[in-house]
């Protein structure tokens, strides 16, 4: 516990909009510890992005609001902490991968303004100093540095993708969350991009928090994986438990809808269904209306989250009753 | 968030005839939630009564334009509601029935811009190339004369009438509809419905009216909305330096324009006048504002 | 960024020469014989036909106008039917008067419009919001030769502290300025909250904010310098609106420019004088877009590297 980096407590955020109250991230946790790489898995809509945006505090106020929980990073409150002290912790301590990086760059700055700029904020270097820091950020990410007085324009999707990371990884942050880092990019790209972030993960010693809805990707990165879904975590495991023993029907479903080469199926087994809409959730567990394995109590009961063992959590009805009945005996 | 809403607009626009009818609706729906387009419309009605039925409030050789020696002026009173002008003529009876000449004038002159401002626009972006530069380079150089000036400029040269007015004010706003029409004309082009139309031996102009037109027509509207605010502002401006309406036809800019040897004792006669302008122009703004969130709220904030 | 700025430099003559196209055809237009204009009614009829002739109101419209061009390349305008003067010398004494009003104008446009917009646009739906809202409506309803008036009642009638017109030191100005700015500055007001409020919810903003960035150089270097770039375009199309504008506030002041020699030209069939004023106008217009767009270059890279 005490050298969990960051925890997340009973997270709840709601976007109050026009056509209702979206609860997009209802009653969260997640820990993770230093060093170590969590996968955060879900569909589109699940919260994912939500809940990273919650870390930094950059939910955008109105239409989002943190309704609710603790985030304690090193041993501290976030969502206590006051703005001043959280732009110190922003880019520095934490930062941020965005999913898209044609828009995630100033497109009237040119990237080397952009990396020297958070270099100038935390790290107290002047003007200069701060830019000769960025230059070298540039040939890290792989970009000769004479392109620092390039604009974004200028570069390709995969060229400011790292010019994004090097923006978050300028700081030397103890954190880093990246939401998507590779959707927006050619499938060649994606590796390049993943190798980078990777090696300069390992060379900085950084925990990561590693966005995505691509299985793959997690296998290939990740230490931990958290399942998200309709804006909670429905299962928490190691990478090798989940992948070798998954629990909850949704994870299971999430492996179904992947071609696997070792095994001979016959037909990809989809997720029947659509993600429940978000202004208004089903009773009970939220994911039953399209559980295959659901029963007349998933209507009703809200499941919470068990150790099934090792450590490995799932928030399912299913497992509840079994350890509520091995309880009885 | 809106996202959703955006698509299935853009879907209903793609998909014709019945559900088009749907979209208007939704498009006034919209339109009803928003009060202070609500505000304008409300406005602009009750202008738009004074104006047809300003006959019958007041006559307008007894009452608009008779002088009146006697009463000349006088201040707001029980007789006179907003009082009378140095001719003794009563401002009130002269304010409706210079609303017609306003509302008139403006939706007239941006019909005339419409008119020929959207088919030159049409015209350069549906045919492109050589086609649509000369059209856009000559509208380029009437962008070039600040309009106010180019309507002065064409009553100058073909005399005061109030058909010279809405003529000039009309072709002094045509560059403006030729733009826009030719943008949302470009938008519309290449979406795969015309293809489709094409694709089964539409001829140009049936395509043109029966697909892009019916598309173009929203920014027309929000446009033509505004318009009608500018022309009328143009109008009070000529009538104000003495180049509008000829006397004695009452004309908002013309009335408080006469007014200014008198703004020291019967201020009266120069502030009603303008309070019509303001209010007749805050409607048809507030209204083209509500118009422009209604059928594209994607812009919406 | 050279060839850019090359470009739209010779761009602007063929603009000119049409500008010079149009108006000469809709001022031959004009009513009445313009050698009795000059030499009144009673003129003799031999007198009238040889300063015809010696006009060249014999030839065709397009000999005609092909003279006028070739004489305004150098400079010259042909003379004023009522004063006999040349007109270029007398629109382009006028002329700084007109340029002082339209600049004063525009940068009380400039200091209203944008400060308001961008406090506007960072507190949405805020009291301050809604109030500048409101303000800046009326002021794109309000025409600005009526907003005059009342400035005059207001300050020049009722409480006497500024001149009503003419054109005699900075008071003089003032009342002319807020005039003739009011309107442009609730269009830049309305301009620049819509462009922020777009800015703002752009994916760099969020990276800015990610990089703790504080708030305000978020929005006044990041966000601003993006949401610039339309309000410039729009600044540039209202400096025609002001010069237009110029023309009745002038009116309305007594204010000894261009716009006032104009609407007079106009009233005595002065088709000279009206043609060199509207095309002195225009020009000087094309000449602030031309300005405008490469300060347009100049701030956006996308456009300035198309060019290099």
């Amino acid at each position: 516990m005490d050298n969990n980096i960051l925890d997340i407590k009973d997270l709840k955020v709601n976007y109050i909009t026009d056509e209702g109250t979206v609860q997009a991230v209802n009653g969260l946790n997640i820990s993770l510890k230093k060093g170590e790489s969590l996968g955060l898995v879900g569909e589109t809509g699940a919260g994912k992005t939500t809940t990273a945006l919650s870390v930094l505090r950059l939910i955008p106020n109105p239409p989002g609001k943190i309704e609710n929980g603790e985030i304690y990073f090193e041993g501290k409150n976030l969502l206590e902490a006051s703005e001043e002290e959280m732009r110190h912790i922003r880019g520095n301590k934490i930062s941020m991968i965005f999913q898209d990086p044609m828009t995630s760059l100033n497109p009237v700055m040119t990237v080397g303004e952009q990396i020297a700029e958070g270099i100038e904020i935390h790290q107290g270097l002047d003007k200069q100093k701060s830019m000769e820091k960025a230059k070298e950020m540039l040939e890290l990410v792989g970009i000769p540095k004479e392109r620092s007085v390039d604009f974004p324009h200028q570069f390709s999707g995969g060229m400011k993708q790292r010019v994004v990371i090097a923006i978050a990884l300028s700081c030397n942050p103890l954190l880093l969350i990246a939401d998507e880092p590779t959707t927006a990019l050619d499938v060649t790209i994606q590796a390049q991009v993943l190798d980078l972030m990777n090696d300069l993960k390992e060379k900085f010693d950084t925990s990561m928090i590693l966005i995505t809805h691509d299985l793959g990707i997690v296998a290939e990165t990740c230490d931990k994986v958290a399942v998200m879904y309709a804006g909670e975590i429905i299962e928490f495991a190691t990478l090798e438990q989940l992948f070798t023993e998954p629990k909850h029907p949704y994870t299971k479903g999430l492996f179904g809808s992947i071609p696997n080469l070792e095994e001979d199926v016959d037909r990809l087994k989809p997720i029947r269904g659509l993600m429940p809409d978000p202004t208004n959730l089903p009773k009970g567990c939220t994911f039953h209306p399209r559980c295959p394995e659901a029963k007349e109590t998933c209507k009703k009961r809200e499941p919470v989250s068990i150790d099934t063992g090792n450590s490995h959590m799932v928030k399912c009805l299913l497992y509840e009753e079994v350890s509520q009945s091995e309880g009885a005996k | 968030m809106n996202s959703d809403v955006a698509t299935k607009n853009n879907a209903s626009t793609k998909t014709k005839s019945k559900k088009k009818r749907s979209q208007w609706s939704e498009v006034w729906r919209r339109l009803k939630q928003n009060k202070m387009a609500m505000a304008g419309l409300v406005i602009l009605t009750i202008l738009v009564l004074l104006a047809v039925f300003a006959d019958v409030i007041a006559d307008y050789d007894e009452v608009a334009i008779k002088q009146n020696a006697a009463v000349r002026l006088q201040g707001p009173s029980k007789d006179h509601w907003l009082g009378t002008d140095n001719l003794g003529r009563d401002i009130f009876a002269r304010m409706i029935h210079g609303a017609r000449i306003s509302l008139m004038v403006g939706i007239v002159a941006v019909s005339i811009a419409i008119l020929i401002g959207g088919t030159l626009g049409a015209i350069a972006g549906f045919y492109g190339g050589k086609v649509d530069n000369i059209i856009m380079r000559f509208m380029d150089v009437f962008l070039a004369i600040p309009s106010i000036l180019l309507a002065i400029a064409i009553v100058g040269a073909l005399g005061q009438n109030l058909f010279n007015l809405m003529l000039a004010i009309g072709v002094s706003s045509i560059p403006g509809f030729a733009r826009i029409v030719r943008a949302s004309v470009l938008t519309v082009k290449d979406q795969e419905f015309v293809e489709a139309a094409r694709a089964i031996g539409a001829t140009d102009t049936r395509i043109i009216i029966k697909h892009i037109i019916p598309n173009a027509l929203a920014p027309v509207i929000v446009q033509g909305t505004l318009g009608v605010a500018g022309a009328i502002l143009s109008t009070a401006g000529l009538s104000f330096i003495g180049l509008g309406v000829p006397k004695p036809r009452p004309e908002w800019g013309a009335m408080l324009s006469d007014g200014r040897q008198f703004l020291r004792n019967a201020s009266h006669i120069t502030t009603f006048p303008g309070l019509a302008i303001v209010i007749t122009i805050l409607a048809l703004n507030l209204l083209g504002d509500g118009l422009r969130d209604a059928l594209d709220p994607r812009l919406k904030q | 960024m050279h060839k850019y700025i090359l470009r739209r430099i010779l761009l602007l003559i063929p603009v000119t020469i049409g500008v010079t196209f149009i108006v000469y055809s809709i001022m031959y237009f004009t009513p009445g014989d313009p050698a009795m204009i000059m030499l009144g009614e009673n003129a003799p009829e031999a007198e009238l036909i040889k300063l015809r002739e010696e006009m060249g109101l014999n030839d065709p419209f397009i000999v005609q106008y092909g003279r006028f061009l070739k004489n305004a390349v150098q400079g010259d305008f042909g003379r004023s039917y009522s004063t006999k003067k040349p007109v270029f010398d007398e629109v382009f004494s006028r002329f700084p008067a007109t340029l002082k009003l339209t600049v004063a104008g525009l940068a009380i446009a400039l200091v209203i419009g944008i400060p308001v917009g961008i406090i506007s646009a960072t507190k949405q739906y805020s009291l301050m919001d809604s109030v500048s809202m409101i303000l800046a409506l009326l002021g794109v309803s309000m025409p600005n030769f009526w907003l005059g008036l009342m400035l005059i009642l207001l300050f020049s009638v009722k409480l006497g502290l500024l001149p009503s017109g003419g054109d005699a030191g900075f008071s003089a100005m003032i009342l002319p300025a807020i005039t003739l700015g009011t309107g442009v500055a609730a269009i830049i007001t309305r301009m620049t909250r819509s462009s922020m409020l777009e800015v703002i919810r752009q994916d760099y903003i969020r990276t800015a904010r990610a990089k703790g960035v504080k708030e305000k150089k978020v929005i006044n270097k990041h966000a601003l310098k993006n949401a610039l770039i339309p309000i410039v375009t729009v600044v540039g199309l209202q400096f025609g609106s002001l010069l237009g504008g110029a023309v009745l506030t002038e009116n309305v002041f007594s204010w000894p420019g261009v716009g006032r020699l104009m609407v007079d030209a106009i009233k005595q069939k002065d088709t000279p004088m009206v043609l060199a004023s509207v095309i002195f106008i225009s020009v000087t217009f094309s000449i602030v877009n031309l300005v405008v767009d490469i300060l347009y270059a100049y701030l956006d890279p996308r456009i300035k590297s198309q060019y290099s």
